[in-house]
């Protein structure tokens, strides 16, 4: 396990607004090993989101080292950006951002429509297996508007699962649920990540979030505070079944 | 990303929002809807207008006298048919200096009261040569046409028209055989004319009793001279051809010198048509820019749909640009929704034009002519118009920022 999947060194991003120079991030290293599940926790301001959009290639660093699975992403341009972001990375977002009105399984599909090498069978396919994964398959015909924000969810972790992505990116992927099925969701990634070895990077402000992932990295005024394995990491599954059962069920 | 699975997100897309896609189309479907019944009604009378013309013969050439002396000669200036210039002389020369006109028939006419027993009718005498039939495309219904020996003899025959017919015989009476008198001439009826209706002008083509030129000018009229010839060009192309060759015979035939006026006209049927044809398609160019307009407004309506609908799908636009669409990908996904728009708003409009321009021929008795040119047109400027219209909003889609897009509430 010696693959590094991120490799950050002093990265730095300056925003101009006006005459004012805001530093969002002023100088972060740290690596990510294949397998890992990792969370990068911080208050807000911390420049969390900041790093997040690096990590997700949506934007570029002012300075430092990014290299996403061995590739060196400030020298590419807006479409191989966009290429790799379709190749490497699979996004889970806070608000799911499924399209209304359209079926899980059109949703999953997606991001295998900007990939011109597979076929139609084939998206459909690895598709359906998607679902499969989140065990949502019976639900695949489900407008967004007729699942559950857990359901919704986890569509949205089969549609980050199904291009095959070295790691999935997670962006406050439980703020919208409550406790019950945000510990469903850390469940599920726990078990892509310790099944299917499935290297995810989760941000989150939530400290028992946190307690789930393997490792934290804490963000504080651009800068990493703490870099720390978990010594006592939560099985989501055993926190689940320790809920007490609500009446209203 | 290949072009099938653009179009597909960009159908799933138009899916997503049927009543919003067919009301934004409407502009389109009227627009061309529009367009293809104004040119087929454009198309349908200019055609009329043609034919009816075409009937009259548009190879006809007509030859009349015309007074050529300055100012007239300084008394009253008379009318053309009292001017003496036209013998059968100047025929026998035309046919044999003109190549490009093969028939040529004098005409001298008479106008009078015709009288059968005890029915009479105002109407006038055709004095002609036999090949005035072919010249003026007219045919013997019943009975025969008089001929060259007629001619000669001044024979006291004629053809009538069916105007005259009911008028001096009623509509079951057969005329053949029976004598007629014209300004107190008695005529022998050989053959009734084959009805032509009245002319664009609105003048009955049947109104008329046709004789030979000889019979005319000796007993009704007595003179020597003709009110006009006509002519028959080969084909339409060359009439103004031969309309020279007739000009430069006839000015030797009237030893004409050199700068001074003809004493003659020379007429084609061309020249009608040409300013007939100009106005009706003046009026083809009015109807379809007007309609045209309605086109325009259609694409604008499809520019401000389109824009709204980036505005409102800005989240999309970034989860899409997150989950690797590039901008050509989201440029192409709405320039693609704008011309499917716009085709479907288009395929729809044919059909309905072609069902109003079908309705108009059908219910108002218009003449309507649906021509593939206008669909292919109008079908063209659609999809052109969704690549206009589209352009701008698939533009502004392209150039979002994912970061702020996926945060746009």
């Amino acid at each position: 396990m010696s693959d590094k999947i991120l490799e950050i060194d002093d990265l730095k991003r300056e925003f101009v607004m006006g005459s004012e120079t805001v530093r969002a991030l002023k100088g972060v290293s740290f690596d990510v090993l294949k397998g890992e599940f990792v969370t990068i926790m911080g208050s807000s301001g911390s420049g969390k989101s900041t790093l997040l959009n690096l990590l997700g290639c949506l934007d570029k660093q002012t300075s430092g080292e990014y290299f996403l699975d061995g590739i060196d992403v400030k020298t590419l341009d807006r479409n191989q950006l966009a290429k790799l972001r379709n190749f490497k990375i699979g996004f889970v977002f806070q608000a799911y951002n499924l399209l209304p009105r359209t079926s899980a399984l059109e949703n999953v599909e997606l991001p295998l429509f900007y990939n011109s090498k597979i076929s139609g069978k084939e998206r459909r396919e690895r598709a359906l297996h998607a679902l499969e994964a989140v065990k949502l398959a019976d639900r695949q015909h489900h407008t967004p508007s007729q699942l559950s924000g857990g359901q919704q969810q986890r569509v949205a972790i089969a549609r980050a699962l199904v291009n095959e992505p070295v790691m999935i990116l997670a962006d406050e992927a439980t703020g919208n649920l409550d406790t019950r099925t945000s510990y469903e969701i850390m469940a599920l990634m726990q078990e892509l990540n310790e099944k299917d070895q499935k290297t995810i990077v989760f941000v989150t402000h939530e400290p028992d979030i946190a307690a789930f992932s393997s490792r934290t990295v804490f963000l504080r005024d651009g800068k990493v505070v703490k870099d720390s394995p978990n010594a006592n990491k939560k099985n989501a599954k055993d926190a689940l079944a320790a809920l007490p059962v609500s009446d209203d069920y | 990303m290949n072009i099938f699975n653009l179009i597909k997100i960009a159908l799933k897309a138009l899916l997503r929002n049927k009543l919003r896609a067919l009301l934004t189309m409407l502009g389109i479907i009227i627009g061309v809807g529009a367009v293809i019944t104004m040119m087929s009604i454009g198309q349908g009378s200019k055609d009329s207008i043609q034919s009816s013309l075409s009937a009259m013969g548009t190879n006809m050439i007509t030859i009349m006298p015309y007074n050529n002396l300055p100012g007239g000669g300084g008394g009253v200036r008379l009318g053309a048919s009292s001017i003496q210039s036209l013998t059968i002389a100047d025929v026998e020369k035309l046919k044999r200096d003109v190549t490009d006109a093969t028939e040529f028939s004098p005409a001298a006419s008479a106008s009078g009261q015709a009288i059968k027993g005890t029915a009479n009718w105002p109407t006038t005498i055709q004095g002609v040569a036999p090949s005035y039939l072919d010249i003026r495309k007219l045919s013997v219904n019943s009975g025969i046409e008089f001929s060259d020996n007629d001619v000669r003899t001044s024979a006291k025959v004629c053809l009538l028209g069916q105007t005259v017919v009911n008028n001096l015989f009623g509509p079951n009476v057969d005329p053949i055989g029976q004598i007629i008198r014209f300004n107190k001439i008695p005529l022998q009826v050989i053959g009734v004319l084959s009805p032509k209706g009245y002319n664009t002008f609105g003048q009955d083509q049947d109104d008329i009793i046709i004789a030979p030129y000889t019979t005319v000018q000796k007993r009704i009229l007595a003179t020597i001279y003709f009110h006009a010839i006509y002519a028959s060009a080969r084909t339409e192309s060359v009439s103004d051809l031969a309309s020279e060759e007739i000009s430069k015979s006839l000015r030797e035939s009237h030893r004409l010198r050199e700068g001074q006026d003809d004493d003659f006209v020379v007429r084609t049927q061309a020249d009608l048509i040409k300013t007939l044809s100009s106005t009706s398609g003046m009026l083809s160019v009015l109807l379809t820019a007007v309609a045209g307009i309605s086109l325009l407004i259609g694409g604008i309506g499809i520019m401000n749909i389109m824009y709204v609908s980036v505005t409102e799908r800005t989240r999309e636009i970034g989860l899409r640009m997150s989950i690797g669409a590039r901008g050509i990908d989201i440029m192409s996904q709405f320039l693609i929704e704008a011309i499917l728009i716009s085709i479907t708003g288009g395929l729809i409009g044919v059909i309905l034009g072609i069902a109003a321009s079908i309705f108009i021929s059908s219910f108002l008795h218009w003449p309507v002519i649906i021509s593939e040119t206008s669909i292919v047109i109008s079908f063209l400027v659609c999809a052109l118009t969704g690549v206009f219209f589209g352009y701008y909003p698939a533009q502004k889609a392209a150039r979002l920022d994912p970061i702020e897009a996926l945060r746009y509430e």
